[in-house]
C-alpha cells in the first residue's frame, strides 16, 4: 500500500511547495514596496502621503477580511485572465498571491514600525536620501521581525493551499479531500495529515533559524 | 562657523495639542573650532535648536547660516549634500543592531557612496581614534554603554565633518563613562579642530567640555558667555538653579533650589 501511496503523496507535496513557494515570492515582490509605503507614508513620516494611506489601507484591510475559500472563488475570472485557466496548481498561485500580498504587506509594516525612530534620525542626520534609510536602515533593521513574518506567512499559504483543492488546484489538501475524504481512505487521510504537520514544522524551524541569525540584537 | 538669526520654530496644532512654539527668536553665533554649550531643562527647546541646525527641523523664520551658505534656503534635495557636512551623536546612540562597530561607522561614508577602500581609509583610523581596535567586528548589543558612544562619536567623524554636533552625549551613561566621552570629545576637539555644539541639561558637562555656553530657557538664550564667566558670575535664576543641581555647595537662591528639576529630556 504504501509502495502505491508514496508516490501520490510526494506529488502533492511537490505541488504544494511550488503554490506556497510561488506565492510567496510573487507576495513579497508585491507586498514589500507596499509594506514599506505603508509604514513611511503617515504624516510626518519618510514619504509623506497620508492620501495614499487612506486609500491603500482599506484596500488592504478589505483583501484580508475576505475568508481565503470565498477570495479563492469570486477572482475567478481574473484567475483565468492572467493564468488563461482556473484549474490546477499554476491557476493556484494566482489567488494565493492575492491574498499573501496584503497579508505581506502589513507584516512588513508593522516589522518597519518596530524600527526605533531614532535610527531615521540619525540617517537623516547623516545626509541619507529618503531611499536610503528604506535601503540602508529600516530593511536590514527590520529583517528579523521580517523573516518571522515571512514565515507565518507561508504556513498560513500550507492552509491555504489545502483550500484551493476546492476550485480544482493540486496539492496536499487536494490528495487529503478526494482520496482520503470523498473515497473513504483514512490511511489517505492520516498520510496527508501527518505530511502537512512534518512540512509546517520544518518550515517554522527554518524560519525560526533564520531570523535567530539575522537578529544582532541579542548576542 | 555656524550663525543662527532670529531662529524661531513653531510646531502647528495637531488634534487634542494646540501650535507650540518652541523656539522664540534665537541668535548664536559659533566660531570655527569653539564648543558652544547649549543647557537647559526639559522643554527649553534646545533640541530643537540643534535640529534647526542640520534641518532635521525646519525652522519656522529666521536664518542658520553654515560655512557661510543660509542653510534654510536649500532645497529638499540639497539638504542629504549638506547633512553629511556636518556629524550629530545622540543620547541613545542610534546604532544600527544590525551592523558591526565597522559597518556602522561606515554607513555615513556608504550614504555618500564612496568606495570599499575610501571607507577602510576613513574607518580604519578611527577605531584606534576612539579606542575601539579590538572591538571592529562586534554588534552594538556585545558593547557597554560607553563603547557604544565611542561608536557614535567615530561614526559622526567618518564623512570628515567641520560640525559635530553633540545631543545629550552622556545623559545615558554613568559618571566615570561620562568623564571618558567627554574627554574624549575634548581631545578630539583639539586634535581636529572641529567646532561642536553640545546640547546638555547637566552643568558638570558644560564645565568639563565647552568654551562658551549658551543658557535656554522657555524658547529663548537667557543667559551667554564664556564658561569660566558664566561660572563665576551667573545672573539668570535658570543658570543659577541649574548650578545649584549638581555643585551642592554652590550658593543658590532658596526657591530656585525648590524648583529644580533634575528629569531627562523627554
Amino acid at each position: 500500500m504504501f509502495a502505491t501511496l508514496a508516490p501520490i503523496l510526494l506529488q502533492a507535496t511537490l505541488e504544494t511547495f511550488s503554490m506556497v513557494i510561488s506565492a510567496l515570492v510573487l507576495g513579497t515582490t508585491f507586498g514589500l514596496p507596499i509594506g514599506v509605503v505603508l509604514a513611511t507614508s503617515g504624516r510626518g513620516e519618510l514619504f509623506e502621503a497620508p492620501l495614499f494611506q487612506k486609500i491603500i489601507g482599506p484596500i488592504v484591510n478589505a483583501t484580508r477580511s475576505v475568508p481565503f475559500i470565498i477570495l479563492a472563488v469570486a477572482i475567478i475570472p481574473f484567475t483565468r485572465l492572467v493564468a488563461g485557466t482556473s484549474i490546477g496548481t499554476a491557476a493556484a498561485i494566482v489567488p494565493l498571491t492575492v491574498a499573501a500580498i496584503p497579508f505581506i504587506a502589513r507584516i512588513i509594516e508593522g516589522a518597519i514600525r518596530e524600527v526605533d525612530g531614532g535610527l531615521v534620525e540619525a540617517a537623516q542626520a547623516m545626509g541619507a536620501r529618503p531611499f536610503q534609510v528604506v535601503t540602508k536602515v529600516l530593511l536590514p533593521e527590520a529583517l528579523p521581525g521580517i523573516i518571522h513574518g515571512l514565515t507565518l506567512t507561508a504556513v498560513t499559504l500550507i492552509g491555504y493551499s489545502a483550500m484551493v483543492g476546492a476550485v480544482g488546484a493540486g496539492g496536499l489538501g487536494d490528495l487529503g479531500i478526494r482520496y482520503g475524504y470523498q473515497r473513504f481512505r483514512p490511511d489517505v487521510m492520516a498520510a496527508v495529515v501527518i505530511t502537512l504537520i512534518v512540512v509546517v514544522q520544518m518550515v517554522q524551524s527554518l524560519g525560526d533559524w533564520l531570523a535567530r541569525k539575522a537578529d544582532k540584537r541579542n548576542i | 562657523m555656524i550663525r543662527l538669526s532670529n531662529v524661531q520654530k513653531t510646531y502647528p496644532a495637531r488634534r487634542g495639542s494646540p501650535a507650540h512654539k518652541a523656539l522664540h527668536g534665537i541668535d548664536l553665533d559659533i566660531a570655527a573650532g569653539e564648543i558652544v554649550g547649549v543647557i537647559g531643562r526639559s522643554g527649553a527647546g534646545k533640541s530643537t535648536l540643534i535640529r534647526c541646525i542640520n534641518l532635521l527641523e525646519v525652522p519656522t523664520a529666521g536664518s542658520v547660516i553654515v560655512d557661510g551658505t543660509d542653510v534654510t534656503q536649500l532645497v529638499k534635495r540639497d539638504l542629504p549634500l549638506f547633512r553629511r557636512q556636518l556629524g550629530m551623536v545622540f543620547q541613545h546612540f542610534n546604532l544600527l543592531s544590525s551592523r558591526t562597530v565597522y559597518d556602522n561607522i561606515a554607513l555615513p561614508l556608504e550614504l555618500a557612496g564612496a568606495s570599499k577602500a575610501e571607507i577602510a581609509a576613513a574607518v580604519d583610523p578611527l577605531l584606534p581614534l576612539v579606542g575601539l581596535e579590538d572591538k571592529r567586528d562586534r554588534y552594538p548589543a556585545e558593547l557597554s554603554g560607553g563603547q557604544k558612544q565611542r561608536v557614535g562619536i567615530a561614526r559622526a567623524l567618518s564623512s570628515n565633518p567641520k560640525v559635530v554636533l553633540c545631543d545629550e552625549v552622556t545623559s545615558a551613561l554613568d559618571p566615570e563613562t561620562t568623564r571618558q566621552i567627554l574627554s574624549l570629545l575634548r581631545d578630539i576637539n583639539k586634535r581636529l579642530g572641529l567646532t561642536m555644539v553640545v546640547i546638555t541639561h547637566e552643568m558638570a558637562v558644560v564645565k568639563q567640555l565647552c568654551d562658551r555656553v549658551a543658557v535656554m530657557d522657555g524658547g529663548v538664550i537667557v543667559e551667554e558667555g564664556k564658561v569660566d564667566a558664566i561660572f563665576a558670575n551667573p545672573t539668570h535664576a535658570t543658570t543659577q538653579s541649574l548650578l545649584a543641581d549638581e555643585f551642592l555647595d554652590y550658593p543658590a537662591r532658596p526657591n530656585a533650589a525648590a524648583n529644580a528639576n533634575t528629569g531627562q529630556e523627554a
